[in-house]
C-alpha cells in the first residue's frame, strides 16, 4: 500500500461519527473509515479517545510530535494507537486534537495536542487495556480506507 | 468447523492442515451451539498450530472468543522445544481470585451489610485508573516485583498464613525487574492496592451449599458462613508488560520459521533470550498481582473490623486460597506416561492440581487444590477441588468463571430501560459500582449459566464441587 496523506483531523469539533462499534464477545471492536490513510489514522485516534472518556477539559493543552513505525499499515495502526493510549494510561492525558503530517506504509508523523484528565468535567467511559492485533485490518474501500480494531477492555 | 463428540462433556477438533495436535473442548451440547456462532473454536485450532504444543489445544466450558488464544484456553508447550506467547497469557497477567472465609454467620450481619458494602466501596479504590493507597519508590516497586505477596505481608498487609494458601506462595520464581520498561514501572507505581474496573469485583457472600463434606472441612467452609471473594489482577503494570512484549515479539517472530495464523499469537522459543525475558517480566507482573490482592484483602479485613466493631480474632477472616487465571508456568506433567517439563499457558483458566501434588500446601494436599469459580454478580460462585483426572487430561487445569455470552454492546442494549441494581436488590444482593457502563456490561444476562459451566467440569471429572456461594453484596469497579 503506497497511499500518502497529509490531512489533519481535530477531535474536539468533529461533527460526524467516524467509527462504529462492532460486536465482540469479550472486548470492544470498532470500524473506522477515512478518505485517505491520514484521515483514517486521525479518525482511529479520535474514536479511541471517544471510547475512553467524554466531556471537555479545561486544563493546559500541550502539543508534541510523534513518530511511530510499523511493519505494514495494520501494524502501524496498532503501534500508533498504542502510543496514543499511553498518553492516557501512563500520563492521564486525553487527546484534544491530532494532525497527521504524513503517513505511509511503515511510518506516521503527527502532532498531537493533549490535556490532563479532569474528573470534575470529564467522565471515563471504558478502561481500554490495550490495542490488540486480533482481526486488525486496514483495507482500501471505494471511498478511501477502512480499519477494524479490537481493544482489550 | 468439524467437531466430533467424544462423550457427554468432551468434543474433539481433529488435527487438520497446520494443526500439530487436535483441539479438545470441554463443554455441553447446549453450550457448544453457542460456541459455533463465534470464532472461539477457530482460535482453539490456531493455538494447535504453535511449535512444541503437546497433547491437545484445550478449551474449558467457559471458553469464549478472545484475541489470539481463546478465553478459557489451556495449552502446554515442551520446555525445551516449545514457545511462550504473551497472547496466551493475556494482558491482565495473573488476573485471579482469592476467597476468604470468616468466623461470621450471615444471620449475624443483620443490618450491617449496607454499611459494610458502603465502607468497602469507599475505602477500596476501584474504577478506571484508580490510584492506590500504597505509594512506591522505584526501588520498592522492584521489591514488589521480585517478592509478590511476601513483600505485602512484610509491610504489614496481612498475615504469614496468607502466603501458605496462595498459589505458588504468592511469588513466582524468576522475576527480573531489570527487563521491565520504564512505562510499565511508571504505571505500576500508582496502582498497587486497587481493584480495577470491568469484571473485577469484591463480593461479600455466604456459603449456601456443601457438596463435599470432607473437602469443605479441610478448606474451612460451612453452611451459612460469610465469605469474601476478590477478583483483580496486575492492573496497568501487567497490561503494559504484555503490550511491550507483544510489540517486541511481533518483530521477533519474523526471524523464526513460524507461520502464525493470527498476529496476536506472536511468540518466542522458551529457551531463547526473548522467551526467557518475557517469562522474567511475566513473573514480575504475576508477583505484582499477588501483592495487589494481598493488600486488597488486608483493606477488606480492616473495613470489616471497623464497621462490625470487632477484633481480628473474632472476625477470623482467613484466606482459603488465591488462584491465578492468566499465566504461563513451568510445571512437570506426565505426557504419554513420561514426566516432562512443560510451559502451561492458562488464559482464563485455573490450575486444578489433584490430591497429593507436592506443590500444594500441606493443609490441602489430601483433598486437592481449592479452585475458585466466580459466577456473575447475580447468581452464585463455586469452590471446587482439583482431581487426578485434571492431572491426566488437562495439565492440571479447569475453568475460571462463567464466561461471557453477550458482547458489551449487546449487554448494554439488553439493559436499556432496566435498573440492574434494583433487579439485584430484589434478589437480595446489594451492589455499589464506579463505572457508568459497568453494571449494564456486567449484568447477569451477559454471562453463561455458571451452574452449567461447573456441571461440565464436575461431570468430566477435571474438578469436583465442594461448595456453592451466594452473593449478598458486590462492589464493582
Amino acid at each position: 500500500m503506497a497511499a500518502r496523506g497529509t490531512r489533519g483531523a481535530g477531535t474536539r469539533d468533529a461533527g460526524r461519527p467516524c467509527f462504529r462499534i462492532i460486536d465482540h464477545t469479550a472486548d470492544l471492536g470498532i470500524e473506522v473509515t477515512g478518505r485517505d490513510l491520514a484521515e483514517l489514522f486521525a479518525h482511529a485516534a479520535q474514536a479511541m479517545f471517544q471510547l475512553i472518556a467524554r466531556g471537555r477539559g479545561r486544563g493546559p493543552v500541550t502539543t508534541q510530535r510523534l513518530t511511530v513505525t510499523g511493519q505494514d499499515p495494520a501494524d502501524l495502526l496498532v503501534n500508533w494507537l498504542r502510543e496514543l493510549l499511553y498518553q492516557w494510561s501512563g500520563r492521564e492525558r486525553l487527546l484534544v486534537a491530532v494532525t497527521v503530517l504524513s503517513v505511509a506504509d511503515h511510518a506516521i508523523y503527527a502532532d498531537i495536542a493533549t490535556e490532563p484528565y479532569q474528573p470534575a468535567s470529564q467522565r471515563i467511559l471504558h478502561e481500554i487495556k490495550a490495542v490488540t492485533y486480533h482481526r486488525i485490518a486496514v483495507v482500501p474501500i471505494p471511498t478511501g480506507f477502512k480499519a477494524t480494531i479490537i481493544f482489550d477492555v | 468447523m468439524e467437531i466430533k463428540q467424544i462423550d457427554a462433556y468432551r468434543w474433539e477438533l481433529p488435527a487438520r492442515g497446520a494443526m500439530r495436535v487436535p483441539g479438545r473442548v470441554y463443554t455441553s451440547a447446549a453450550m457448544l451451539e453457542m460456541l459455533r456462532r463465534e470464532e472461539a473454536l477457530t482460535q482453539v485450532a490456531n493455538v494447535a498450530q504453535l511449535p512444541g504444543i503437546l497433547t491437545a489445544s484445550l478449551a474449558m466450558p467457559d471458553i469464549h472468543w478472545g484475541y489470539g488464544f481463546p478465553i478459557g484456553g489451556v495449552a502446554a508447550f515442551d520446555w525445551q522445544q516449545g514457545v511462550v506467547s504473551p497472547g496466551g497469557v493475556g494482558y491482565d497477567i495473573n488476573c485471579g481470585v482469592r476467597l476468604a472465609a470468616t468466623g461470621l454467620e450471615a444471620m449475624s450481619l443483620g443490618g450491617s451489610l449496607q454499611a459494610l458494602v458502603d465502607a468497602l466501596f469507599h475505602e477500596i479504590p476501584s474504577g478506571v485508573g484508580a490510584s492506590g493507597s500504597v505509594r512506591l519508590t522505584v526501588a520498592e516497586e522492584k521489591r514488589v516485583l521480585r517478592e509478590g505477596s511476601r513483600w505485602a505481608v512484610r509491610q504489614g498487609f496481612g498475615e504469614a498464613g496468607d502466603i501458605e494458601t496462595t498459589e505458588d506462595g504468592g511469588c513466582l520464581a524468576g522475576a527480573d525487574p531489570e527487563v521491565i520498561s520504564p512505562r510499565a514501572l511508571e504505571r505500576g507505581r500508582k496502582q498497587l492496592g486497587t481493584l480495577g474496573s470491568g469484571n473485577h469485583f469484591l463480593e461479600v457472600g455466604v456459603v449456601e451449599k456443601i457438596y463435599d463434606d470432607t473437602a469443605a472441612r479441610v478448606f474451612g467452609l460451612y453452611p451459612g458462613q460469610v465469605t469474601v471473594l476478590l477478583h483483580s489482577g496486575s492492573r496497568g503494570f501487567g497490561y503494559q508488560v504484555c503490550d511491550d512484549f507483544l510489540a517486541f515479539m511481533n518483530q521477533h517472530v519474523r526471524t523464526l520459521p513460524i507461520q502464525l495464523p493470527d498476529r496476536q499469537l506472536a511468540c518466542a522459543m522458551i529457551q531463547s533470550q526473548a522467551g526467557q525475558r518475557y517469562l522474567a517480566a511475566m513473573a514480575c507482573a504475576a508477583n505484582y498481582a499477588w501483592a495487589n490482592r494481598q493488600i486488597l484483602l488486608h483493606r477488606t479485613r480492616e473495613v470489616f473490623q471497623r464497621v462490625l466493631g470487632m477484633g481480628p480474632r473474632q472476625l477470623d477472616m482467613r484466606l482459603v486460597y488465591d488462584v491465578c487465571h492468566n499465566i504461563a508456568k513451568k510445571e512437570q506433567h506426565l505426557v504419554e506416561d513420561r514426566p516432562r517439563w512443560v510451559c502451561v499457558h492458562r488464559k482464563g483458566a485455573t490450575r486444578a492440581f489433584g490430591p497429593g501434588h507436592p506443590d500444594l500446601c500441606a493443609a490441602y494436599r489430601s483433598v486437592g487444590q481449592p479452585i475458585l469459580i466466580p459466577g456473575d454478580m447475580g447468581t452464585a460462585s463455586y469452590v471446587m477441588a482439583g482431581t487426578p483426572v485434571a492431572m491426566a487430561e488437562t495439565f492440571g487445569s479447569t475453568c475460571h468463571g462463567a464466561g461471557r455470552v453477550l458482547s458489551r454492546k449487546a449487554a448494554k442494549k439488553q439493559s436499556r430501560g432496566r435498573a440492574i441494581h434494583r433487579e439485584l436488590e430484589d434478589r437480595g444482593i446489594l451492589v455499589r459500582w464506579t463505572g457508568r457502563a459497568t453494571l449494564a456490561e456486567e449484568m447477569p444476562d451477559a454471562y453463561k449459566d455458571i451452574d452449567a459451566v461447573v456441571d461440565v467440569v464436575h461431570g468430566a471429572g477435571i474438578s469436583k464441587k465442594v461448595a456453592k456461594l451466594r452473593p449478598m453484596a458486590v462492589v464493582k469497579g
